[in-house]
């Protein structure tokens, strides 16, 4: 089985996020990028899948140059070989994401194409169904189990109220959600061959998209902040407090 | 043009949550001199249609393929319905229903689409948490229709229109893409509120060790009749099921009162309940993160205090 999974290159999950002055964007200064958590599971899915049942995973990502860097971490993970589209953020919205994306799984023909179902910068939760939707190809999103055989996947989601289990006809597009795997830290020997291992480069020209965003992002600004930080010394204390001060007893 | 707003359907029952998209609508359609429909889409849904009726005009597409939700069948008869109706814009309040459908139903309208939307700006532009809700990007939408995913937190529940809408079948056929199909589901059993709809939440982390442990919670979310919910950590360990998550990529809460008992507020769970009106944290890390959000925090552990808190909160009612 051929599995195309994304390589999303993020800001370091558990970094504090600050927004620069003029509102243009965010601090990037020191700041430490990683793979998407989310793809990290879809990664980890596609290799267990291929080294069970034979095939091969390819990695793609939408990034900077530095994003190669963290396709070699898919690649380290034991992706074959990495598709580098290039285009910067702020190049992207979700859409113009999916037509390359889409672009990209035309060319190589996967039975199944497992991203992660969002980016934790972005947080979207977009590309995948848009991808499934442009491609016509049937969807399973947040999945937290898969299990492929000929011709179909199995796909457990974890969904409000509940898990749905659902059955695709390949190939078809999954997202894949936090309780899917755990995903494997690559070893010293994996990351020393992943530096081998091919990586194609392609433009958004040369896949022969229209590159007009239908959403743009114009300002960045901080959040309300709460003014929390107040402790109180006792249970009577913090009690005396929800009903006489905050009243929600 | 207008605002078609996809309704909720759970059990044949209007979902309350529905409401939220009705007020963001409703502020869109003010602002753009649009009005407000309704879409009921499902099988055998004419009662969720005749509720929904009491907020605006209602176009229901009842089919029977319609059955169970899977996107791709549903987004052609959502994109369907949105051009019979002349809808210029399509939105649901988030959950992971819209979340699977609506950016499909964006890709068949060739529309823009913008997720979590947090408020509509004067001039036609939108909010949505990036970061974990570390950033507030304001966005626009450069294509003439538009698609969008509303955070019940910042939308309250809509009031009735004045008068009751017309119900209105709408001439949409459907048919079944065969590509999946939902084989099972299995519900949450739970007596406890909906967690995005529960005026309490009661909520726990990974100090609370194990199953046994967690029980500690109970006899506080039975004290408020509040609904009952956990970092990722707990869900991950198996204690409770996934749909209790709190946070960036789960559920996102606003509650009156949210207890955070023995959880030490990584980022990802602040994302989820940061817009709670008053935050009670117990941890016995006088360190932890959730301090810094919480209104009231009390150092220590959680297995003394949380039992000695229900005792001195049944005392502080009763007097």
């Amino acid at each position: 089985m051929k599995i195309l999974v994304t390589a999303k290159r993020v800001t370091d999950p558990d970094a504090k996020i600050r927004v620069k002055p003029d509102g243009t964007g965010i601090e990037t200064v020191g700041l430490e990028y990683k793979l998407n958590p989310f793809c990290e599971n879809a990664v980890e899915a596609a290799v267990g899948i291929v080294e069970k049942g034979g095939g091969e995973v390819v990695a793609v990502t939408i990034g900077n140059d530095d994003a190669v860097n963290n396709l070699r971490t898919a690649l380290a993970m034991g992706a074959e070989r990495g598709i580098h589209v290039k285009a910067t953020d702020d190049q992207l919205d979700s859409d113009l994401a999916a037509r390359l994306l889409a672009k990209v799984f035309e060319r190589e023909k996967p039975d199944l194409f497992i991203l992660g179902k969002q980016a934790v910068d972005g947080d979207s939760n977009q590309v995948g169904q848009l991808v499934a939707e442009y491609l016509g190809l049937p969807q399973a999103c947040f999945a937290s189990k898969i299990e492929v055989a000929p011709g179909k996947a199995t796909v457990t989601r974890e969904i409000d109220g509940g898990l749905e289990t659902l059955e695709l006809a390949l190939p078809a597009v999954i997202t894949a959600d936090l309780r899917l795997n755990t995903p494997r830290l690559p070893t010293l020997p994996n990351v020393l061959k992943a530096k081998r291992k091919p990586i194609a480069a392609v433009t958004p020209a040369e896949l022969g998209v229209d590159t007009a965003l239908k959403v743009a992002t114009v300002a960045y600004e901080a959040p309300p902040q709460r003014k929390g930080g107040m402790k109180v010394k006792t249970v009577a204390e913090l009690v005396d407090k929800l009903k006489n001060e905050a009243k929600v007893l | 043009m207008s605002i078609l707003v996809i309704a909720e359907v759970s059990g044949g029952k209007l979902r309350k949550a529905t409401l939220n998209a009705v007020t963001f609508a409703r502020q869109l359609a003010a602002a753009r001199g649009d009005t407000v429909a309704i879409g009921v889409l499902g099988a055998g849904v004419g009662g969720a249609a005749a509720e929904a009726a009491a907020f605006g005009p209602v176009h229901v597409v009842d089919a029977p393929a319609l059955a169970t939700c899977t996107a791709g069948t549903w987004a052609g008869a959502v994109a369907d319905l949105a051009g019979a109706v002349g809808a210029n814009a399509v939105a649901a309040t988030s959950s992971t229903f819209s979340r699977d459908l609506l950016p499909r139903v964006a890709a068949r309208l060739g529309a823009g689409m913008v997720s979590e939307v947090v408020a509509v700006t004067p001039d036609g532009r939108f909010k949505r948490p990036m970061w974990a809700g570390n950033v507030v990007a304001t966005v626009e939408v450069k294509t003439p229709k538009a698609v969008f995913t509303v955070r019940s937190t910042e939308f309250a529940l809509a009031d009735p229109a004045g008068a009751p809408g017309a119900v209105a079948a709408a001439a949409v056929t459907v048919a079944d893409d065969g590509k999946a199909k939902v084989v099972s589901f299995a519900p949450t059993v739970s007596a406890r509120p909906d967690l995005g709809e529960a005026k309490v939440v009661v909520s726990g982390g990974r100090g609370l060790k194990d199953k046994e442990g967690w029980k500690v919670l109970d006899p506080l979310a039975d004290l408020f009749g509040a609904a009952v919910g956990a970092t990722r950590a707990v869900v991950d360990a198996g204690i409770v099921p996934n749909d209790l998550q709190v946070g960036q990529t789960g559920k996102v809460v606003a509650p009156n009162l949210y207890f955070a008992v023995a959880l030490s507020g990584a980022i990802q769970h602040i994302a989820g309940m940061k817009a709670s009106k008053v935050i009670v944290a117990i941890n016995k890390d006088e360190e932890a993160p959730i301090f810094s959000v919480a209104d009231y925090g009390l150092v220590g552990d959680a297995f003394k205090v949380v039992p000695e808190m229900i005792e001195e909160i049944k005392r502080a009612r009763a007097g």
